[in-house]
């Protein structure tokens, strides 16, 4: 393997990685703030790419799509926290994975009727539409550099609101001590809601950002909420950095395997799972 | 605990004698049906042990499932029948040892890690199979002949005849059921259920707790992997599908359905998934859609499954509170509400 198309696989498993982070961020954050579970988060993922696709052949722009896509899942997050995920918190884990498992049927049978079950693809927008020439025949796309920014700026922007805000503030100490937070005043109900409908937001939003490259096809969302999964159990519950440094780690482990062994390819990031459980059970960087 | 054996053994021996009676109706399709309901009912009982009586909710136990109907697919030899005895004792020995092997990984974890890890696990096993030539990719493997019964030449009975093997089957979920009840009255199965209502509790009593639970994942898989071997002896054939996490998701659903903790329940589970997936799939394409919405109103409405209609009902009618015991719980409540505190607080920290 020359220089070259190393650095491609390279961009490449960097770009995987922090897509997954996006999706896995909120799982996380889902789990250590509001202590559920929530299968249901691939299929966030789904809807994300499924609104990108309805929403950029109604509006003939991604950029609106995204736009209108961001705010409708925001809005999707609030209703479902409010109708069904608030009714979980005090609820074991078995009965929180059968319900949001519902969910996934009920999403999945939704896309069904709306949507149909064909697989879609979506156009690049023009303006990102373009190779970085590297060699005479190799050459890397905008659009994967684009989508690597824009995760980057994205896992920043959470850095931020997480550690230097109030309402950042807030939701640490919400994971932390709910009743305790509750007695200070502060209204935990919309904090849980606000970061529930984050999360859901961040998935959509990397399915959107996606759809381009994977293209738009049903079950889409199970494959990257296992695969969201085991950035969780490396990276460790409720730690966003444990997150992203496991996401980019399975990233890159994804993306070389599929050059090296593509005939394991499939599970060598499950492999990688199994080591790390032997080594530090509770994950990476578990939230203490 | 006596005399909730004894309040249920008529209703048992009753629908046993509805299940051996009903082939003399002949209808074929039914018979069938049945014959699929029993093998999921031993599924959903193989993981009752785990989920309602060692307090391990695995999202995985398809894997074992799967697995064992892939090893008889890979052994039989591809013209003539298999014999039942040798595939069946080595089907269960590898769902037995794979689950040895992943127990010993998954059980380092707790909690909601468990949940997510028992899921990766069998994910792994399901792209094992569909990745590589190993079991024919997505397309799976035939089996053309059902396996054979002969012992030294004499033959008992013959699978292919559809009638043997839903007796066979039959016979199969009542020695299982026997079998789960005994484990669980032994020593063994109270240090289980020990494990469920307060781990921290059984461990300073000296219980090796790693090592029962580990025993427990382990005849779980070997039972889920001979529910996996008779319904692949069923179909005749087996694809990955037979080890997705649907398949281990709609397995959990049977046990909630029933009602965790009692393994009778686990069975009505899978009586009523099966047969509500049939009608449902039968009336529209979007079955899933009410199946799902089924699931939610379940969790939301009747977490105790459809075991605790009963003493709920009879609740509201004698104007009562509802007092559902907690599963497999003959234990006081302050245990159990001491124990899901360490729960919250262990899962947060």
């Amino acid at each position: 393997m020359d220089l070259v198309t190393f650095l491609i696989q390279l961009l490449n498993g960097l770009q995987y990685g922090l897509l997954l982070f996006l999706v896995a961020s909120g799982l996380t954050l889902i789990f250590g703030i509001m202590g559920i579970i929530n299968l249901a988060h691939g299929s966030f993922y789904m809807i994300g790419a499924y609104l990108a696709f309805s929403l950029s052949t109604l509006t003939g722009n991604l950029f609106t799509a995204i736009l209108l896509g961001i705010v409708l899942s925001a809005v999707l997050g609030i209703i479902l926290e409010w109708l069904l995920i608030s009714r979980l918190y005090h609820r074991d884990h078995l009965e929180q994975v059968l319900l949001t498992y519902g969910l996934i049927l009920i999403f999945e049978a939704l896309r069904s009727i709306l949507v149909g079950d064909d697989v879609h693809s979506i156009a690049i927008p023009a303006i990102l539409n373009h190779s970085i020439p590297l060699t005479d025949t190799l050459s890397y796309p905008v659009y994967r550099i684009f989508i690597s920014m824009v995760c980057l700026i994205l896992a920043g922007l959470m850095y931020g609101v997480i550690q230097r805000t109030r309402l950042g503030m807030m939701i640490r100490a919400g994971a932390s001590n709910r009743e305790m937070v509750q007695s200070l005043g502060i209204n935990i109900q919309l904090v849980y809601r606000l970061v529930f409908a984050m999360g859901f937001t961040l998935a959509a939003f990397a399915g959107m950002l996606a759809a381009p490259i994977s293209s738009v096809y049903p079950g889409m969302g199970d494959q990257v909420l296992i695969i969201c999964f085991v950035v969780v159990v490396i990276g460790g519950i409720g730690s966003v950095w444990g997150a992203l440094v496991a996401a980019l780690l399975i990233g890159l482990v994804d993306t070389f395997s599929k050059v090296f062994f593509p005939e394991l390819a499939g599970i060598t990031v499950y492999l990688l799972m199994a080591m790390v459980l032997l080594w530090r059970p509770e994950g990476l960087f578990r939230m203490t | 605990m006596q005399q909730i054996v004894s309040r249920l053994q008529l209703p048992l021996w009753l629908s046993l004698a509805v299940l051996a009676a009903f082939p003399l109706f002949e209808l074929t399709f039914y018979t069938e049906l049945l014959t699929k309901i029993m093998i999921m009912a031993i599924f959903a009982m193989s993981l009752d042990l785990l989920v309602g009586y060692t307090g391990l909710v695995s999202l995985g136990h398809a894997a074992f499932f799967g697995l064992a109907g892939y090893t008889l697919a890979l052994i039989a030899p591809q013209y003539e029948a298999a014999n039942l005895w040798l595939t069946l004792g080595v089907a269960i020995l590898v769902s037995a040892l794979a689950a040895l092997v992943i127990g010993l990984f998954v059980l380092r974890t707790k909690g909601v890690y468990f949940i997510m890890v028992t899921l990766a696990f069998a994910q792994m096993f399901y792209f094992v199979f569909h990745d590589t030539d190993l079991g024919g990719g997505s397309d799976g493997l035939f089996l053309y002949f059902k396996p054979d019964a002969a012992i030294a030449g004499f033959k008992p009975f013959d699978l292919e005849n559809t009638l043997h093997f839903y007796y066979f089957v039959l016979i199969s979920l009542v020695v299982s059921y026997f079998l789960l009840c005994r484990i669980l009255r032994s020593p063994f199965g109270h240090a289980l259920v020990g494990i469920k209502t307060n781990e921290h509790r059984m461990q300073s009593l000296g219980y090796p707790v790693f090592y029962y639970k580990l025993a427990s994942f382990a005849i779980g898989g070997s039972l889920a992997g001979f529910a996996g071997y008779l319904s692949a002896c069923q179909y005749g054939f087996v694809n990955p599908e037979i080890l997705s996490w649907h398949q281990s998701g709609s397995v959990l659903l049977m046990v909630i359905l029933g009602g965790q903790g009692a393994f009778y329940g686990a069975a009505i589970g899978a009586f009523v998934f099966v047969l509500l997936q049939e009608f449902l799939s039968s009336l529209t394409k979007h079955w899933q859609l009410f199946m799902g919405v089924i699931i939610v109103l379940l969790v939301l409405y009747l977490p105790g499954g459809l075991r605790s209609i009963g003493p709920l009902l009879r609740a509201s009618l004698l104007g009562k509170t509802a007092n559902v015991k907690p599963p497999a719980g003959n234990d006081p409540p302050d245990i159990a509400q001491e124990e899901s505190a360490n729960d919250r607080s262990d899962s947060l920290h």
